[in-house]
């Protein structure tokens, strides 16, 4: 009993597998913020702080005045407080005359190496071997005394921008390990809530009697519902292999009474009997009663196999005309009644219906055999097919039992027939479960020439795959 | 124990000590591991801090060069593309050393004594403010009548035009050609306020005398050649103390400046560069410095001063601007139009 428990146990459960999948899910989502925040945080950053270049720029480019024909720069300290606001990054600025030469600045400021002088111009270039940031704007004068393009390079190392980009790049790891958390933590809660039912389930199992097989409470979600129908389901199957077993045996124990009783008296009445022709009369009866006795077992079986096999085995397609030809070719006329004449009809069509062949074969044979032990000679089993419904039915020149006994026939099994020592009705009832198991159906009347049982099926039609 | 020799190696005021320093002083035991330390701090004022470190540091000889500021500015550009020079540099000219940490002339450190520097006087973690020293006004007290003291820079302005022949030729600055640190305060009055303008014009109308260093300004306040001089930092005032000069702090703002140190990236000692950087900082030295008068006391009380007025020069790029070609060339050029042609000789 313990071997399963620890098999449960060992094996992981969906808490923690679904804690492993969002932590995953949560380390590579967290490269990816990672990354990607890391990205926005350099383009935001870079734009943040290329505004200022441009500002400082501008400002300088403003305080640009021609003075004697020379361009002077008025270097404002707007433009120094603008770029303070990166404040331990290192500047560098350069004013350009229309030949390149340097005005003021410093000397070490390259100019782009865009051909342009519209507009301002943006790039990288180190700053004495440190990565920085350039813009170059352009003024044209027109004056008297000056023509010509003033450039003027404003230049930044990049310490402000990476520590903003990190900034920004740590808040979003910091605002999705959060979301993370709390992810992790409602999955948790979600799934404990929803395992819920299936630890409620298990112990209604655990508390059930073992022979109570009325179906589950359904009163659970929709996704646990699936497994209690399945399950429902598989206990009606249960139960009802269960109860015909049940009837099988009451059924063997009532019928095989009365015949082993009938047998044990005879064979007393042997032991005791001394004239040798009562004697030899009454052992004439015994076999009679014994040989009585198996075909009554034989039948007994052939119930209990087809009722286990119409719950178990999946109907395929049959041709009844096999099940027909099947029934003369085993011959079992030849030993029950010689004497009868026996024909077959069958047409050149397949009639197939969907059903399990060794239940079918055994309900024809007990109709066959009925009418050989009941009916009048000649005895026609026949097959035929009317639109969607197929046949397979025995006929016999005979006018049937009376009209009571064939209100009463199928019953699963009859005392009258029983207490004879002989197995009339339960045949029937085979027929008639057989019959319930596909759908069919089994009816009798009056033939074309004689009383004939039918045993009606949905034909499947509409293809001979 | 600890051997001092002073090399009096005196060429202040002179033309040709634009290339090398003024004065050399050997701090520590021969033995001892040395470091080469460039200041424009007189080595009489500092000195006796220096000693201290060496005598807390055994292991270290201070060899203690002083510099006028101009020359150590350009000493210090050649050497940081030589790859040689100075272990520590410790300038009063703050914007120049602003301009070698902005062309990556300086390696960074940080301790806790330097993280503890508010932000103004910190840049990049390689350059740091060290001292606290105003700029002052300093007048003869036996000459200048008491109710002439200017205690703000309008009060100067209102002296200067009057047109009182006794100032005339009686007022002197410091020369911005000449001294990295002159051309600091003009250039930071410059930015302060509009007064610079009208100063410059008060200037010009006394006939104001420009000149270099500040000893040999002081000296003529207390010699009686000069009643007022303006921008004068306040520290060697109090260091060279005479009864018959008086300071005093402007009212209407008074700057103030800290001494900056840089480790250079050449330095070879850059070791004791920080042991030294982490010394000036320290309560230990505070005292000392002072004592000497580079750290003024925040005592209002004291200074009449209230907090308000204060302006502290900041060490940020900022001061990039003050070095900037085109706008010296535009404030040394209004400065002539006042004073005249360079009566010194500038590197």
């Amino acid at each position: 009993m313990n071997e399963p428990l620890t098999a449960t146990a060992r094996q992981r459960s969906l808490s923690s597998r679904v804690v492993i999948g969002v932590l995953s899910l949560l380390l590579i989502g967290g490269i990816i913020v990672a990354i990607a925040s890391f990205a926005y945080g350099r383009q935001a950053a870079r734009q943040a702080y290329d505004r200022l270049l441009l500002g400082a720029a501008n400002d300088i480019t403003e305080s640009i005045t021609i003075i004697g024909g020379e361009p002077l720069t008025d270097l404002p300290v707007s433009a120094f407080q603008l770029l303070a606001l990166a404040p331990d990054d290192r500047v560098a600025y350069a004013v350009r005359g229309s030949r390149g030469q340097l005005l003021t600045g410093q000397d070490h400021v390259r100019l782009p190496q865009s051909s342009t002088t519209s507009g301002p111009v943006f790039y990288d270039a180190p700053m004495q071997d440190e990565a920085a940031r350039f813009v170059t704007v352009y003024r044209r004068f027109a004056e008297r005394d000056f023509s010509g393009t003033v450039s003027v390079t404003v230049g930044q190392t990049l310490a402000a921008r990476n520590v903003m980009a990190l900034g920004l790049t740590r808040d979003a790891l910091i605002a999705s390990l959060v979301a993370g958390l709390a992810l992790m933590v409602l999955a948790t809660l979600v799934i404990r809530n929803a395992m819920a039912p299936l630890n409620k389930i298990a112990d209604e199992l655990l508390d059930r009697d073992p022979y109570d097989l009325t179906p589950m409470d359904r009163n659970v979600p929709a996704e646990v519902s699936v497994m209690i129908d399945a399950m429902n389901r598989f206990m009606l199957r249960l139960d009802r292999q269960v109860s015909s077993m049940r009837h099988l045996i009451s059924d063997t124990a009532h019928q095989l009474r009365t015949p082993v009783a009938a047998i044990r008296a005879q064979s007393e009445l042997i032991v005791e009997a001394t004239d040798e022709d009562v004697r030899n009369q009454m052992v004439t009866r015994l076999t009679r009663r014994s040989r009585s006795l198996g075909e009554l077992l034989d039948q007994m079986l052939s119930r209990a196999l087809v009722i286990h096999r119409s719950d178990s085995a999946p109907p395929l397609p049959v041709d009844l005309r096999d099940i027909a030809l099947n029934v003369v070719e085993t011959r079992d006329h030849e030993l029950l009644s010689p004497e009868t004449v026996v024909e077959l009809r069958i047409g050149p069509d397949e009639v197939i219906v969907l059903a399990d062949e060794i239940s079918l074969v055994e309900a024809a044979k007990n109709m066959f055999n009925n009418a050989l032990r009941h009916g009048q000679s000649p005895v026609v089993i026949g097959v035929s097919q009317h639109g969607d419904t197929a046949e397979i039915w025995v006929e016999d020149a005979g006018s049937g039992p009376p009209a009571d006994i064939l209100d009463r026939i199928g019953e699963r099994f009859e005392r009258s027939a029983a207490s004879t020592g002989r197995s009339a009705g339960l045949g029937l009832s085979i027929v008639r479960s057989v019959a319930n198991a596909f759908q069919g159906e089994l009816s009798m009347g009056r033939g074309d020439s004689g009383f004939r049982v039918t045993f009606t099926l949905p034909a499947r039609t509409g293809g001979s795959e | 124990m600890i051997r001092k020799a002073l090399y009096a190696l005196m060429f202040c005021g002179s033309a040709l000590s634009a290339q090398a320093e003024e004065a050399v002083a050997v701090f520590g035991d021969e033995t001892a591991r040395s470091m080469l330390f460039r200041s424009t701090t007189d080595i009489r004022v500092l000195g006796p801090t220096i000693e201290e470190f060496v005598r807390l540091n055994p292991d270290v000889r201070v060899i203690y060069e002083q510099w006028g500021s101009n020359a150590l500015f350009a000493e210090s550009k050649k050497d940081c593309e030589a790859g040689t020079g100075a272990d520590a540099i410790l300038s009063s000219a703050v914007h120049q050393l602003v301009s070698l940490v902005n062309t990556a002339c300086a390696a960074p450190y940080r301790s806790p004594l330097t993280a503890a520097l508010p932000n103004d006087r910190r840049w990049r973690d390689e350059l740091w403010g060290i001292t606290r020293e105003a700029a002052v006004i300093i007048y003869n007290t036996a000459l200048l009548p008491e109710q002439d003291v200017p205690h703000s820079r309008f009060e100067l302005l209102d002296l200067m035009r009057q047109d009182n022949p006794a100032y005339e030729d009686r007022i002197a600055t410091y020369d911005i050609e000449a001294s990295g640190l002159g051309y600091l305060f003009a250039f930071s009055d410059s930015i302060e306020a509009s007064t610079f303008g009208a100063l410059l014009e008060g200037f010009s109308r006394v006939d104001a005398v420009a000149t270099c260093c500040s000893n040999e300004i002081i000296e003529g306040v207390s010699s009686g050649r000069y009643l007022i001089a303006y921008n004068v930092l306040g520290s060697y005032v109090s260091t060279q103390y005479r009864d018959n000069v008086s300071v005093v702090m402007p009212e209407d703002y008074t700057l103030f400046l800290s001494r900056a140190y840089m480790i250079p990236r050449n330095a070879g000692n850059s070791g004791a560069a920080t042991r030294l950087l982490d010394f000036l900082l320290s309560s230990q030295s505070n005292a000392l410095l002072r004592d000497s008068g580079l750290v003024m006391r925040r005592d209002p009380e004291e200074t009449f001063l209230p907090e308000s007025s204060e302006r502290v020069i900041p060490i940020n790029p900022m001061l990039l601007v003050a070095l900037d070609q085109h706008r010296r060339k535009r404030f040394i050029a209004q400065w002539r139009a006042t004073f005249g042609a360079p009566q010194f000789l500038s590197p």
